[in-house]
């Protein structure tokens, strides 16, 4: 059973094994994906699965960064995907975008484009109608940042 | 604000068919991180939020943070219910809105 704890304790681990480059950005990313993932699913314990995550293996742009996130759900008036989330916890500041979906969407897929500052690990979220949360993660390879550092 | 945005939706479409919707505008999306060549720092300015409704139903919302490219792009998708119009909006900082409209015939 992993807490919320454990799992924030993973994600620096992550972040500490990707090499952050700087140490002071790396410490505020982790405070601020604490507060907003708190923010995004509250207390819940995501479970990994359910998500496809599209990303490049190496973005050669951080600036633009394109992406294509897929819940798999029916999409019924009683069970549909709600919520997706997406984070990057090495930006100076960790939300990307979060999407909304409603039954009329009838497929839970968004692809847009990102920004990311440094190599990192990319997370998603996702929420479902029944109250559910799951979580997937992909690492990019970052080539020249974006965020006009 | 910007320019005019662009937007992809088919003319038409079958009942219960589930259409792609592509948007795209220019916007800098200003992070409020970057600096000008004075050193000051560039105001933050976003296009916080996007919603398509069709037929005055919510199909698809979204929050875009920092962390979204400049321009934003955005690819989702309906499933068809019938005929309507759409209506797509854009909400930057400071409560400034773009609002467009497409309609959608059922064949």
């Amino acid at each position: 059973m992993t807490d919320r704890r454990t799992f924030i304790v993973g994600l620096s681990a992550i972040c500490a094994s990707m090499g952050c480059t700087s140490p002071i950005a790396a410490e505020n990313g982790q405070g601020n994906i604490r507060a907003a993932l708190k923010a995004l699913i509250g207390e819940a314990t995501p479970v990994e699965g359910m998500i496809i995550l599209d990303l490049p293996e190496i973005a050669e742009n951080g600036n633009t960064v394109p992406y294509t996130v897929s819940v798999e759900s029916p999409m019924t008036n009683t069970q549909y995907a709600k919520a997706v989330h997406l984070l990057a916890p090495a930006n100076p500041l960790p939300q990307i975008s979060s999407f909304f979906f409603t039954p009329l969407s009838g497929k839970a897929t968004v692809s847009s484009r990102m920004r990311l500052a440094q190599t990192q690990e990319v997370l998603v979220f996702a929420e479902m109608s029944n109250g559910t949360f799951y979580t997937a993660k992909r690492p990019v390879k970052v080539t020249v940042g974006g965020c006009g550092g | 604000m910007s320019a005019k945005p662009r937007i992809r939706v088919p003319d038409s479409a079958r009942i219960g068919e589930v259409i792609e919707i592509k948007t795209l505008i220019a916007h800098a999306m200003e992070t409020g991180n970057r600096r000008n060549n004075d050193g000051s720092i560039v105001p933050r300015l976003l296009l916080h939020t996007f919603e398509a409704k069709f037929a005055g139903t919510e199909v698809f919302r979204a929050n875009l943070h920092t962390g979204t490219a400049a321009n934003p792009f955005l690819s989702f998708f309906m499933k068809v219910p019938g005929p309507g119009e759409f209506e797509f909006t854009w909400i930057e900082d400071g409560g400034a809105r773009i609002t467009e409209r497409r309609a959608l015939s059922v064949i």
